[in-house]
């Protein structure tokens, strides 16, 4: 559970909030998809949860941030590294740059369990074997003496998720797993996450900016925008019916094959603000196609629209009601979930 | 791997045959000779002693001779300490420069990666900047400057060590010193930055994710890609220390090989020059050698064929 975390970095130019406010509750087993464009906070989010931001510059000015109880906040260093890699681990973007190119596959994978679960080397190697299984990299047996660059990109994000999971972690945070990977090998990480993740009843939290890799794999979504929750709602809801312009636009900048061949793809206009420099009102104001005067001069407020469902918005009850009107008729947006392989 | 070792050791010796020529060259491009000195020899004596070195002949057949002699190893005998043959004298000289040349070296290693090391992990500390501005000061104070400070300081008015002269350990500790200060600065800068980008690298922070300690990060993860520049600046810089370091060894009269290498270059002493230039020159290659091979073993994604 985390509760109105804020993670600030301090630099030349001023104060970044890198991450401002953001709450919510993750149960056992289930799965939260953050979404959002580069610089939108999802990673720093993660990193805070993992007490992995560099201090200086960064640091966690507010909120709670608890796990299975444990006020990570309040823990030692020590006491961290204690839940790290074992309670909780993590993957991480590149699987390139990721793995220690100096260190054999074998100590990479045992030293995990060395440290965590008091395994010997040969414990170790066995379990690290039988985790490269798991993953499904292919001669296992010996390909675990090889070096990373022995490896291709796919495999080493193999590599990198039997690491994680080797402790059989509560929370797996998976940060944008399958962006350095192409369109087919991204399709069989997924797959790979989905089902180690109902194997083993490990909770996720998958960070992407790519809507349809949350579409089929999260139970709710966070959709970040400038270090701000801009809606938070069960994937469904959020798909079908989204209550603020920049899902809104999201949704809409996914190409459809199917119904817009020959068109020109959609985008939303501009560029991410500097979180660093952010006008008065709503930072997404100045790109959204909707803004009123009220938005570029106040701070929208954060919107119930009902138990699970919420939207950073001045117009966010209006946004609702104009996505449930176009749920009735012939809806792209639903169409695209179920042309979603994933999905 | 050894394929590659023996391609190199091999290739050393036309390499070094080709220094020893451009220097002869340069020698004899020089005006003068050993000869030439204010009191002028008779034309018969001199013409005697040209005639016992071989020196009548023309001069691509001395260059033949010359170059004969080398390959089998023989450097001829020097003209100024006569009877005595180059190979002896280089023999009888080196290991004072080697001693204390590896003694800097050592030295130099320890305190630079070191200061390096703890440097980057206590980053803008005042650890930082103490240490890193006295590699600065180290870099930029040359060692005939630092090496008559020590001198003054600790030899005329501490009276803790002798100021000069090979004698006992303690007389190694003031050149040892001097001669290891720039080294140890460039070292501890070149760790510093060489940890410091390692450090912020990715599978950093995949260690750290996986709950390592600091410390296991740092020795275990992190020191052998922040190691790799200052193994490359190493290699040679070894080489240089061992062959002598010429201003030291005069400041504190050591009869090391770089004093023996400048006289020989002052007295026009010929084949003694030559004999050192290719003594040094296989040194130095051989030194490289040892820092390419060390790279495969450092870093597994390095191969030679």
């Amino acid at each position: 559970m985390v509760n109105d975390l804020k993670t600030y970095f301090q630099t030349e130019d001023g104060v970044v909030k890198a991450v401002d406010g953001i709450t919510f509750t993750l149960a056992k087993g289930e799965t939260l998809g953050i979404v959002g464009e580069s610089g939108s906070g999802k990673s720093v989010t993660n990193l805070s949860i993992m007490r992995l931001i560099p201090e200086p510059p960064g640091k966690i000015v507010n909120g709670d941030i608890r796990f299975d109880g444990i006020d990570v906040r309040a823990l030692s260093i020590d006491d961290v590294r204690r839940i790290r890699g074992k309670r909780m681990a993590m993957i991480f973007q590149d699987p390139m740059t990721s793995l220690n190119p100096f260190l054999k596959i074998s100590t990479q994978l045992m030293e995990v369990t060395e440290l965590h679960l008091g395994h010997t080397k040969e414990q170790a190697r066995r379990h690290a074997i039988k985790m490269l299984e798991t993953v499904g990299i292919p001669d296992a047996k010996n390909r675990i003496d090889g070096y990373p660059h022995e490896f291709s990109g796919g495999m080493r994000q193999r590599v990198m998720i039997a690491m994680a999971l080797s402790c059989d972690p509560e929370l797996l945070i998976a940060d944008e797993p399958t962006t350095a990977l192409d369109v087919t090998i991204q399709a069989q990480i997924l797959e790979l996450i989905k089902d180690l993740k109902a194997r083993m009843g490990t909770s996720v939290i998958l960070i992407t900016h790519d809507l349809g890799v949350v579409a089929g794999m999260t139970n709710k979504i966070i959709v970040m925008y400038a270090g701000k929750v801009f809606e938070q709602a069960p994937t469904r809801e959020l798909f079908a019916t989204p209550a603020n312009p920049y899902t809104k636009g999201l949704l809409k900048s996914v190409p459809d094959p199917a119904h817009e061949e020959g068109t020109e793809l959609y985008q939303i206009p501009g560029l991410p603000p500097d979180v660093a420099h952010l006008p008065p009102g709503c930072p997404f104001s100045p790109r959204c196609e909707r803004a009123e005067n009220v938005c570029h001069r106040e701070f929208p407020p954060f919107v119930q629209i009902n138990e699970n469902h919420w939207s950073l918005c001045h117009f966010a009850k209006e946004v609702y009601a104009e996505s449930m009107r176009e749920r009735t008729a012939p809806n792209v947006t639903e169409a695209q979930i179920e042309l979603n392989p994933l999905a | 791997m050894l394929s590659y070792i023996i391609r190199r050791l091999i290739i050393i010796i036309p390499m070094a045959l080709l220094v020893v020529t451009v220097t002869w060259i340069l020698i004899r491009m020089a005006p003068g000779s050993f000869y030439s000195s204010e009191k002028k020899l008779p034309p018969a004596v001199e013409a005697n002693i040209k005639k016992k070195y071989g020196l009548d002949k023309p001069v691509l057949q001395q260059y033949g001779i010359l170059m004969g002699n080398i390959v089998r190893g023989d450097f001829g005998d020097s003209l100024k300490y006569e009877g005595q043959s180059v190979n002896e004298i280089i023999r009888r000289h080196f290991p004072y420069s080697a001693t204390i040349g590896i003694l800097a070296y050592l030295l130099a290693l320890a305190v630079g990666l070191t200061a390096g090391i703890v440097a980057a992990l206590k980053q803008n500390s005042a650890f930082d900047y103490g240490s890193m501005s006295l590699a600065m000061l180290g870099l930029s104070v040359p060692n005939f400057v630092l090496g008559p400070i020590l001198v003054l300081i600790f030899s005329l008015w501490l009276f803790w060590l002798p100021p000069a002269r090979w004698g006992g350990a303690s007389s190694l500790i003031l050149p040892v010193i001097t001669l290891s200060a720039i080294y140890a600065a460039y070292i501890a800068r070149l760790t510093r930055a060489g940890m410091l980008e390692v450090m912020r690298s990715d599978y950093i922070r995949t260690a750290r994710a996986k709950g390592l300690s600091e410390w296991k990060v740092l020795l275990k993860h992190a020191v052998r890609g922040g190691l790799i520049p200052v193994v490359s600046f190493t290699g040679p810089a070894l080489a240089a220390l061992l062959a002598g370091a010429v201003v030291v060894e005069k400041v504190f009269a050591i009869p090391g090989l770089g004093n023996i290498f400048i006289q020989s270059i002052f007295n026009r002493d010929e084949p003694l020059t030559l004999g050192i230039v290719a003594f040094l020159s296989i040194l130095i290659m051989v030194f490289n050698l040892l820092v390419d091979v060390s790279y495969a073993f450092l870093d597994p994604r390095i191969r030679y064929e």
